[in-house]
């Protein structure tokens, strides 16, 4: 015989306010199997939980319910209790009159009607609860971090200064990301590869941390803690051990006329090559789609010059499989096509620039040696129109919905370093709104205006085109002079929206790590979890979460390799017993199940079966236990009835559904 | 002259003007932006702000080209040319032998015509 206790939570006046609390403690404790019931102000709080071990010791209770907040709140602290009092945690059922009650209802009549019937149903489930045991599942003490940009290096050190082994997979040839092709960083005005190069020595000398660079994740299987990953490692064709970096390949290669990714373009590089020349690791890639020896047989003047032998021309794309507790994404960015931006004269005219290409630009190590230039001839340009939100704040198919957060300050940066270097050239920024917060950040941006004379123009520009003379037409508008400006530039730098990677959805797909329409990865809370995927053991470092800059992307990396550490320092993580479980019985092993789960957590296997009295062996479903993550897909899916999932079974949500509609 | 209110004029025009993010494109677009009294942007908030009358009696709804430069490049999905449309319709409406009745429809009906225009006509010269 079941005795249960019910108790009804005032939560101050959260509920008690529009439930008569007394009146469904009244109504309850004349259920059948209810042997007890009251109210109090705060159940969750010492006195509360106390009331409740008391009840389950001095009545003897097979199953408790609380009626209170959502169970996504407190079913943790009452289950505790529970367990406490000897009682097996899942026997305590959470009926929620706040969030689904009082929260959303005005009338007391009906929200106390209400949570009287959201009790009756919670009493009914416990009533068929089954004592529950949490498996155990082990704790890889490895850490596997996807993109080496500022990011994924940061988050790669704080692991493993906290002693835990982390492998970084770079799908460049270097690890260094965005951040290593930037010129200065506002509102310090520091060198960006100043600040970083040191970083990325750190990271490859660092003893716990290996780096995969021109490798790529090629699939993901497993769960938190037990990850299983296959990552390729794309042919170098240059021996990682022998090669030493001397550079004489890449001096010597005859094929020079590729672009260079690393200056976006603005610059050859030749067909063996590093990005740059701080890349780490300090070893060449060859491209084989330029090199002459990969498209004619012949050449091989790099195998010929190299000293140590490093050049290998027959090396593979190899498959490694490791294994890890945690994975942390961090795939950054890249600026939006502006192919669909017809009227910026982008891909017309060599003298419209994204801004990332104007940081390449502007950069001692770039195309043209920190030089800026007018593309088109190489002269010294006179008037430098930037604009802002180029494809951010664009709610059309063109276009990003959201805004990019970093441009205002960039543009304020590159506007300023120009008056500073050449004072003789105009500066005329375009914007629709200027937005600075963040410390120093204003200030930053009035400098520019105030002691560098930058002209912000409040409007945006609607069309640019070629003047008679060469030199570019800018036509925009002037809206707080209301009027239309058409002014001549030599130099329009664009400040181009940002987003996510584009092979971050591929990845997303592997991990199971849900994603928003932009393909930036979700938070699993957007307060309280920022760092966290929802999916357990995925961790989120930098821009593939949302625009960022580079403080505030240190700021996650950093967040996100303490939430890493935290669960490497676990020996053993509990799971969740509520899973699927499959009767072989009545399973006729149509795999419906196994297509609609989304963890892989249903195979088929050939099970020897006992049906009243014929032995004979049937192929039917099994649930790993492990990768079950209770979502109860399989349970809907199952046409037999077969598939059951313990804690939410098939008979106790008909019985809530039975007490509901009593 | 009757003047038409903002909720008709969004209404002929199918645009919502608090879409609008002011960054002025459509103004910094336009072609026949010198020879406007009343601007494209200033379209979009004398709408929003109830004041249509200012730009039935404006000389702009008779200098836009109907280009739909604006239209193209507005990354808020505004539509400026839409709304000087509607405004210049409302006016149009009101000189008479512009509308079109249910009955005339038959006869205007042949192979060249997409129905498509028909339908358009009626929605706007129906009253």
């Amino acid at each position: 015989m079941q005795r249960i206790g019910v108790f009804v939570c005032h939560c101050g006046t959260n509920i008690a306010a529009t439930v008569d609390v007394k009146k469904v403690v009244d109504v309850i404790s004349k259920e059948p199997g209810v042997v007890h019931a009251e109210d109090y102000q705060y159940m969750c709080s010492e006195t509360g939980q106390q009331k409740v071990i008391d009840a389950i010791q001095n009545e003897h209770l097979t199953g408790v319910v609380i009626c209170s907040c959502s169970p996504r709140m407190h079913e943790g602290t009452f289950r505790k209790a529970a367990e406490k009092a000897g009682l097996n945690p899942y026997q305590l059922e959470i009926a929620n009159i706040r969030e689904q009650c009082s929260w959303i209802h005005k009338d007391m009549e009906e929200a106390t009607e209400k949570a009287v019937i959201l009790a009756r149903a919670a009493v009914a489930k416990v009533m068929l609860d089954t004592p529950l045991t949490p498996g155990e599942s082990r704790v890889v003490k490895r850490a596997l971090v996807i993109g080496g940009g500022i990011a994924g290096i940061q988050t790669a050190l704080d692991i493993a200064d906290a002693g835990y082994e982390v492998d970084i997979v770079e799908k460049t040839p270097s690890i260094g990301g965005r951040m290593s092709q930037l010129d200065k960083t506002f509102p310090t005005l520091d060198c960006s590869s100043c600040i970083l190069t040191p970083r990325m020595g750190e990271v490859n000398a660092h003893e716990k941390i290996n780096i995969y660079t021109y490798s790529e994740v090629e699939s993901v299987g497993g769960f938190v803690g037990d990850f299983k990953v296959d990552i390729r490692k794309k042919a170098r064709y240059v021996d990682m051990d022998k090669c030493t970096g001397c550079g004489l390949c890449q001096e010597k290669c005859p094929s020079k006329k590729n672009l260079s990714e690393f200056n976006r373009g603005l610059s050859n590089r030749t067909a063996i090559y590093t990005p740059f020349a701080q890349a780490v690791p300090n070893v060449p890639v060859i491209d084989t789609a330029n090199c002459i020896h990969f498209k004619t047989g012949k050449c091989g003047i790099c195998s010929k010059v190299c000293a140590a032998g490093a050049v290998n021309y027959d090396q593979k794309d190899e498959v490694i499989t490791r294994e890890y507790g945690a994975i942390v994404v961090a795939t950054g960015f890249d600026t939006i096509s502006l192919d669909k931006f017809d009227e910026y004269y982008y891909n017309q005219s060599k003298d419209v620039i994204t801004s990332l290409e104007m940081e390449r630009l502007m950069n001692a190590a770039g195309p043209t040696g920190g030089k800026v230039v007018r593309l088109s001839n190489g002269e010294h340009p006179k008037d430098i129109v930037f604009i802002q939100c180029v494809g951010s704040r664009d709610v059309t198919c063109r276009g990003k919905s959201y805004c990019s957060k970093i441009c205002c300050m960039y543009t304020a940066k590159q506007a300023m370093l120009v008056r500073d270097h050449y004072p003789d050239v105009n500066v005329h920024v375009f914007y629709i709104d200027v937005r600075t917060p963040g410390k120093n950040f204003d200030e930053f941006y009035r400098r520019a205006v105030e002691e560098f004379d930058v002209d912000y123009i409040k409007g945006q520009v609607g069309k640019v085109s070629e003047a008679p003379n060469g030199r570019l037409l800018v036509q925009g508008s002037d809206l707080l002079d209301n009027r239309q400006i058409k002014m001549e530039a030599d130099l329009v730098v664009l400040a181009t929206a940002i987003e996510p990677s584009k092979d971050a959805r591929k990845l997303a797909t592997m991990l199971t790590a849900s994603m928003d329409t932009n393909d930036f990865f979700t938070e699993a809370h957007a307060k309280l979890r920022p760092v966290e995927s929802p999916t357990a053991g995925v961790f989120l470092s930098g821009v593939c979460q949302g625009p960022k800059d580079i403080p505030e992307t240190v700021a996650q990396a950093g967040a996100a390799a303490v939430k890493v550490v935290g669960l490497l320092a676990k020996d053993k993580l509990t799971t969740n017993p509520c899973t699927a479980e499959s009767n072989p019985l009545f399973c006729n092993g149509c795999a419906s199940c196994e297509k609609v789960c989304p963890y892989g957590a249903i195979s088929y296997e050939d099970r020897q079966v006992n049906d009243h009295g014929i032995r004979e062996t049937r192929h039917v479903a099994v649930v790993n236990g492990a990768l079950c993550h209770g979502c109860g897909a399989c349970t809907v899916a199952c046409p037999s009835g077969a598939m059951d999932l313990k804690g939410f079974s098939n008979r106790q949500i008909l019985a809530e559904v039975d007490a509901i509609c009593r | 002259m009757k003047i038409a209110t903002s909720d008709e004029i969004r209404a002929i025009a199918g645009v919502d003007t608090r879409k609008c993010m002011k960054c002025g494109k459509c103004s910094a677009s336009c072609p026949a932006y010198n020879e406007m009294d009343i601007r494209p942007h200033q379209f979009v908030s004398y709408v929003q702000n109830g004041d249509v009358e200012a730009l039935m009696n404006s000389k702009s709804i008779w200098k836009c080209l109907s280009c739909f430069a604006c239209v193209e490049r507005c990354p808020r999905d505004v539509k400026p040319a839409k709304l000087i449309e509607a405004v210049r319709l409302s006016v149009i409406r009101q000189r008479g032998e512009n509308y079109l009745s249910p009955d005339e429809i038959p006869a205007l009906l042949d192979d060249e015509t997409p129905q498509q225009l028909l339908m358009s006509a009626f929605r706007k010269y129906r009253k």
